[in-house]
């Protein structure tokens, strides 16, 4: 007669999903293939002048890695919805958003971490300075989660449609811009040799703003799709 | 169709009324379910059978009406009601990459741990002793049936939704899992059900029929 705290249900739901990505290995590395495959093709395209390569390196990386979310978004609550586990989510003994907390985080280990990883190998590739590539990983690490959340908001509304990818990328991309700008123009200051504490603050902040409202807003959402 | 209304009853529905696509599903619903009694809902297709199971289990709003449990309002619970129900529906609610025994662990997290009872003592009961390792999605529909039956055993849900429980199950299966739910009234559980299949409870169950075709 006990119901499992709620860090315990956490941490269950959060394993499920890492055993479930585990075990379907080969869609594990679509987002990540993606994002090094684009980043490489772009000095294929530009030509090979360093400079020129220097100048669009941080905005290639986060354009890529920014796409490698998106697509990878839909994934999130898809299966769980087909499979009817979603309502069992909705119906459990446990506040759906901390639930849904889970989820994302899941999320953002299986696609979010494996770009943070493979970074700063394509940041060399593309002659971002070895000065700033700390700041690359930096916004990052910071911008990636806002990614995961704000976009499983977007996932939670258009989950009970049948061809929802569309008004995904509708309803995100715009919410990413801030993330991208900011992020890269830190990277492009840090380059020149400016302090990018003030761009590093503001995406903390939007990470911590996103980390409140989005698991609610999610929650919600995913209500009304299942309604 | 409506049993006395009294301030005790476990569950209570007021009123209901389901729209779908401009249809009137249901309007001005009553009922009471009390432990040890089994709603049981009949009608044909389209008569909203499914909808008001998933309004009984607060997935999908009613149009009007009320939903109390214990003299609570079940969405203002949320949780706190979810923890007495466990909902069967159409779909299985197993992942089909997961074994057995890691669905049901799962589903038990979810809710409330009943004491007294392992997982395989689960799987065994619904018949799958044997299967705790293979994958879901290696298993018949039937035994998947099976696996989500279990999901009911594991948790300590008083009130039990069963959309069309006995479907893909063969004819042993169900009388099985008819005294499955048999022994779960009898403990002073409840449940609300829909099924074609004519159910073969024994009288000590008691039975609240409503059909919705007729209403």
């Amino acid at each position: 007669m006990s119901t499992l705290s709620l860090t315990s249900a956490f941490i269950l739901l959060l394993k499920r999903d890492l055993v479930l990505a585990y075990r379907r290995r080969a869609e594990l590395v679509n987002p990540l293939l993606f994002f090094v495959l684009v980043t490489a093709m772009f000095p294929l395209g530009i030509g090979n002048d360093p400079k020129l390569i220097q100048a669009v390196g941080p905005g290639v990386i986060w354009v890529a890695a920014l796409l490698a979310a998106l697509l990878s978004l839909d994934t999130m609550f898809r299966s769980d919805f087909d499979d009817g586990t979603l309502e069992q989510f909705m119906l459990s003994a446990h506040p759906i958003s901390v639930l849904v907390l889970a989820k994302i985080l899941a999320h953002w280990m299986i696609t979010g971490l494996p770009l943070f990883i493979a970074a700063p190998l394509l940041a060399m590739m593309l002659n971002v300075p070895t000065d700033a590539i700390p700041t690359l990983m930096l916004t990052l690490v910071l911008g990636t989660p806002v990614l995961s959340l704000i976009g499983s908001v977007g996932v939670a509304l258009t989950v009970g449609l049948r061809r929802g990818g569309v008004i995904l990328s509708l309803l995100v991309l715009p919410l990413y811009v801030p993330v991208l700008i900011f992020a890269t123009d830190a990277v492009k200051t840090s380059i020149v040799g400016i302090p990018t504490s003030a761009h590093i603050s503001i995406l903390a902040a939007m990470l911590i703003g996103s980390l409140v409202l989005a698991p609610l807003a999610t929650a919600a959402s995913l209500r009304i799709s299942l309604s | 169709m409506t049993s006395p209304l009294s301030d005790t009853a476990t569950f209570e529905a007021k009123d209901l009324e389901c729209i779908r696509d401009d249809r009137v599903l249901f309007s001005r619903l009553c009922f009471t379910v009390n432990p040890g009694e089994a709603l049981v809902l009949e009608g044909r297709n389209g008569s909203g059978k499914t909808s008001l199971l998933r309004i009984l289990c607060g997935i999908r709003l009613p149009e009007s009406g009320q939903l109390l449990w214990k003299g609570e309002d079940i969405f203002r619970l949320g949780p706190e009601y979810h923890e007495h129900t466990a909902y069967l529906g159409h779909k299985d609610g197993s992942k089909q990459d997961l074994t057995p025994l890691e669905n049901l662990r799962v589903a038990r997290g979810f809710g409330k741990a009943k004491e007294g009872i392992t997982l395989e003592e689960a799987l065994d009961q619904v018949g799958l002793y044997g299967f705790e390792d293979v994958p879901t999605r290696n298993m018949s529909a039937g035994q998947q049936r099976r696996l989500a039956i279990a999901r009911l055993l594991v948790t300590d849900a008083k009130f039990w939704i069963l959309d069309e429980p006995f479907t893909s199950l063969d004819r042993k299966g169900i009388e099985h899992m008819e005294r499955l739910f048999e022994a779960h009234l009898q403990s002073g559980g409840m449940a609300a059900m829909t099924t074609h299949h004519r159910i073969g409870f024994k009288e000590a169950v008691k039975l609240v029929r409503i059909n919705l075709s007729e209403l």
